[in-house]
């Protein structure tokens, strides 16, 4: 490149100054926060920061993703991340096309493969996928050619559930590096707790999780490792200590049946989130929970509706962080790379 | 062109802005990111030393607005877009640093036409290099500069830069 | 009268301690000579020179699907899996539709088999009626039409009475209760092992402790009542611990390994490739080196491959939906050699002891040695040669493997059965003898 100045000016040849952070996704599905870096991690909040104000506008559209097709495949009933995904793909005028199917594979007869081929046939760019089955949005990654994006798949990863998570608390704190996080709740059988583990963890915060034996699962002091692995415990003063976020995990009324506690009320007296409880957290922390709440179960009333619950403020991020979701991967699809616009 | 002979251009354009809508009200200044935000900036400056004029300065990011999303290798960063006035019966100037292709300029227009009905937008460069693919022409420009479509011009500002200048770049071969 | 002379081979026989290089003569499906620079005219002949030549290899843990699943799997197609892979004699397992309880299924099979297989093929008999776990099959009968050994395989007998009956009732029989070791309660729907990759992937977890409480269990029982327990696909360490213990206080147990559990970990789930998903699960790498120390002292009676053959359709499903087990009877004799005989860990003369002479006796069949007299079964091999695995070329008709392309060092070059030549890789005879 030999600079040619269309006026004299001193030092010409230092090229301009870089913009800080990541320039580029690079990834083409979104199948969990486990195979994401930091910066992919960091561009993500930071475009859904910026998508957000498009939800405060009086036309709260925009036209990047006309002419894409976005098919939420959900396995698993859930309406809520369901219309988080519509919504998110409305506002960038996409198409939405919404396939709701209670019954797995193995019930219909039809493979997942099959089931992905057949979608395959209308050309999708996204395929949002809720499955009961862990590892259902990988199998759908190795036999299509849309953008898989992972909606929850069994107890394995709901990354887009940690990602509006981390832009919940960053609305609260000034950083993620150093919080203090406590989850706490059912974590054998949480793909929200998994996610959130490894994002933070990435992201250099402190995470204990806490619950009680039987929901706490083998080897998961080493999750994410080397990162920064979670600190384990079935004591809930230890993981409420000095927390500055404290997140509550649903508990599935069947997780009684299967005896992995005795009762509700002995699981609410060891492990529910009281405002006595509280007050070992430090004196600003915020409240989540990924909803849907079981009042008196995991998480007393006054609590989920006090002051220091941003439970609300989680499905507001929801949308944001699902518009950067799907605007990135459909850009991350290996294309030959071009000359920018000038 | 040195960095005084950028301060001497955007005063000569702010000077040519107010000429040009003597009379009018609700003038307001919208810059393209990135480049078109401190020139922006620096024009809203100039207008209120010359003539005590106080005039709204607002930011837009237009990569939702690209036409070329499907065939870029990956998405452009999105950044925030901040347009804290409403745009209703004002006339907004957009302003950028190189108006070349005029791809840019049409995104821009469909972003600013999503927050509301300006009176008239009009368009402020530093640069003109030709190579127009769209049917635009800016109404103030700072330099008309002929190039190769495989040249670039980079315009550095001290905002971004930390230097200033524009310089004209040959391709490597 | 039939003959062929094997010519110029090493012919490793552990029962008679004969390892040099020899010719076998081969007459009327039987062995009857063994000695240097043998002269036949008139007599096919087949060069044997830089092979091993070893008794037959034999594996008593196999699933034909016959009858019921024909889709995925017959005795035919499965014989001539198992004749690629150097195997003349194979056992089946009787978790088959409908299950091997009763002689007549038995019969069955021995018929098919005789009529269509390759290879030999032993049935194995169901301990309970319908492999449920109620009641006793009738042992009996199926030992009188043919039955080598008793096993509710695929799952495991949970009613430890039950079990103590099925001992006891088979002691007159001599036969081994084959067992697979899973407390189903324990294990408690899990689809792989349960450790740290299992909490990573979300998968629910089979305990180690689900084998090896079961385990433990039958070792006791077979302690109080006399009867050979046989542990199938033995696949952790505690098990391992287990069966040295228990033989070390002269109980009669024995127990087999399977190349896949030596081979990979439970890391290898990590891809959701439900060709890694079988029972028991692929443990953890310290479960890698209890069993390769256990087929180093001896615990360890023989190898086998729990060749499970399923519909790919079904292979296709959700890891935690789809069913357990992958094919192997083509990859055992690489991947033992692969990983036991050229990593140092165990001589050639052991490999044809775990693979062909032991598996033998614990069937009691006058097989896996190769004096005068003997079936004229062979395996000729060659443990240099290197090839990748080709799951397109397999014989089976069902095609889940972990293995496909995968490196192997060690192949097979012929097999032969009562004097036979019933598997000839093309890359060694080429339409010769």
């Amino acid at each position: 490149m030999s600079p040619e100045a269309i006026a004299p000016q001193s030092g010409a040849s230092t090229p301009p100054a870089s913009r800080g952070g990541p320039v580029s996704f690079n990834a083409k599905h979104l199948l969990g926060i486990e195979p994401l870096s930091v910066d992919q991690i960091q561009l993500i909040l930071e475009t859904a920061k910026s998508l957000r104000e498009i939800s405060t506008r009086p036309i709260k559209k925009v036209p990047t993703l006309r002419g894409k097709t976005v098919i939420n495949l959900f396995f698993e009933a859930s309406t809520r991340t369901r219309t988080s995904f519509e919504i998110a793909a409305k506002r960038l005028s996409a198409d939405a096309i919404n396939i709701s199917t209670s019954a797995s594979s193995i019930v219909k007869g039809e493979t997942l493969v099959d089931t992905a081929r057949n979608l395959e046939a209308m050309a999708p760019d996204v395929i949002v996928i809720r499955h009961s089955s862990a590892g259902a949005p990988h199998q759908l990654a190795g036999s299509c050619t849309a953008c898989i994006v992972n909606a929850g798949d069994g107890a394995h990863e709901h990354p887009t559930q940690a990602l509006l998570d981390a832009l919940t608390i960053l609305d609260h704190k000034p950083a993620l590096k150093g919080l203090r996080v406590a989850i706490i709740g059912d974590i054998a059988h949480s793909r929200v707790a998994r996610s959130n583990c490894l994002l933070l963890g990435k992201m250099g915060a402190r995470v204990t999780v806490c619950g009680p034996p039987t929901l706490l699962p083998v080897g998961f002091e080493r999750m994410g490792a080397p990162d920064g692995p979670p600190a384990v415990t079935d004591r809930m003063d230890e993981a409420l200590d000095g927390a500055d976020v404290v997140m509550m995990l649903r508990i599935q009324m069947e997780r009684q049946r299967e005896a992995f506690f005795p009762s509700v009320r002995e699981y609410f007296r060891y492990y529910g989130l009281t405002a006595s409880r509280m007050r070992s957290a430090k004196p600003d922390a915020i409240i989540m929970h990924p909803g849907p709440i079981n009042r008196g179960v995991e998480i007393a009333s006054e609590v989920a509706d006090g002051p220091y619950s941003v439970i609300l403020g989680q499905v507001a991020s929801g949308v944001a962080i699902r518009m950067a979701v799907l605007y990135l991967v459909i850009g991350g699809r290996e294309q030959p790379p071009q000359a920018p616009e000038g | 062109m040195s960095s005084g002979q950028i301060e001497r251009t955007i005063r000569r354009l702010a000077r040519e802005i107010l000429d040009h809508n003597r009379g009018q009200q609700g003038l307001a200044l919208v810059g393209i990111r990135r480049r078109g935000v401190p020139l922006a900036e620096r024009l809203a400056r100039a207008l209120w030393e010359m003539q005590a004029v106080k005039v709204p300065v607002g930011h837009l990011d237009i990569n939702l607005y690209r036409d070329d999303l499907s065939s870029v290798a990956t998405q452009p960063i999105v950044q925030s877009s901040e347009i804290d006035f409403p745009l209703s019966r004002k006339i907004v100037v957009l302003v950028d640093d190189v108006l070349f292709t005029g791809r840019t300029v049409r995104a821009a227009m469909d972003a600013l036409v999503d927050y509301g009905r300006p009176k008239a937008i009009q368009l402020c460069v530093l640069i003109d290099r030709g190579h127009r693919e769209l049917p635009i022409q800016a109404h103030f420009v700072g330099k008309t500069v002929e190039t190769d479509a495989a040249e670039m011009v980079e315009v550095r500002l001290k905002e971004i830069d930390r230097r200033e200048g524009v310089l004209l770049v040959e391709p490597a071969s | 009268m039939s003959a062929l002379l094997v010519k110029g081979g090493r012919v490793i026989d552990p029962a008679q301690e004969l390892d040099h290089v020899s010719d076998v003569l081969l007459e009327d499906g039987r062995v009857s000579r063994i000695a240097p620079g043998l002269q036949a005219s008139g007599i096919p002949v087949l060069d044997a020179s830089g092979l091993i030549v070893s008794p037959g290899l034999i594996d008593i843990h196999v699933h034909l699907r016959e009858p019921g699943r024909e889709d995925e799997e017959t005795i035919h197609s499965g014989s001539e899996a198992a004749a690629a892979g150097g195997f003349t004699s194979i056992c089946c397992m009787p978790n088959t539709d409908p299950v091997n309880d009763n002689p007549a299924v038995t019969s069955f099979i021995l018929k098919e088999a005789e009529r269509r297989a390759l290879t030999r093929v032993f049935p194995i008999g169901a301990i309970s009626a319908g492999s449920a776990g109620e009641r006793l099959a009738e042992i009996g009968e199926m030992v009188n039409a043919g039955a080598i050994g008793i096993s509710d395989d695929g799952k495991g007998v949970m009613d430890g009475q039950l079990m103590r009956r099925a001992m006891e009732y088979s002691l007159p029989f001599k036969i081994p209760i084959i067992e697979h070791c899973e407390d189903l309660n324990l294990s408690a729907h899990g689809c792989m092992n349960e450790g740290y990759q299992s909490t990573v992937l979300g998968l629910k977890g089979m305990s180690r402790t689900a084998e090896d409480a079961m385990a433990a269990r039958d070792i006791m029982l077979a302690e109080l009542t006399g009867a050979h327990i046989h542990i199938a696909h033995l696949s952790t360490s505690g098990a391992a611990d287990l069966v040295r213990q228990g033989k070390s206080k002269g109980i009669h147990v024995t127990c087999e390994v399977c190349p896949h559990h030596f081979t990979l970990s439970d890391a290898a789930c990590r891809d959701y490739d439900t060709n890694t998903k079988m029972s028991p699960p692929l443990r953890t790498e310290e479960d890698i080196e209890a069993l390769l120390e256990a087929i180093v002292d001896g615990t360890v009676d023989c190898i086998v491959t729990d060749h499970a053959p399923h519909n790919p359709n079904e292979k296709m499903l959700e890891f935690d939906q789809a069913p357990f087990g992958i094919i192997g009877l083509e990859t055992a004799l690489g991947l033992v050699l692969t990983r036991l005989y050229h990593t140092g860990l165990i001589s050639l003369p052991r490999v044809v002891e775990l693979m062909s002479t032991q598996p033998a006796q614990l069937i009691n069949q006058p097989l896996g040695h190769l004096k005068a007299g003997a079936a004229a079964d062979l395996t000729l091999f060659d443990p240099d040669a290197e090839w990748v695995y080709d799951l397109g070329k397999t014989r089976s008709k069902s095609r889940n493997s972990p293995f496909h392309g995968t490196a192997l060092k060690g192949r097979v070059a012929a097999t032969i059965v009562a004097g036979k030549i019933v598997y000839r890789c093309p890359e060694y005879f080429n339409g010769l003898a």
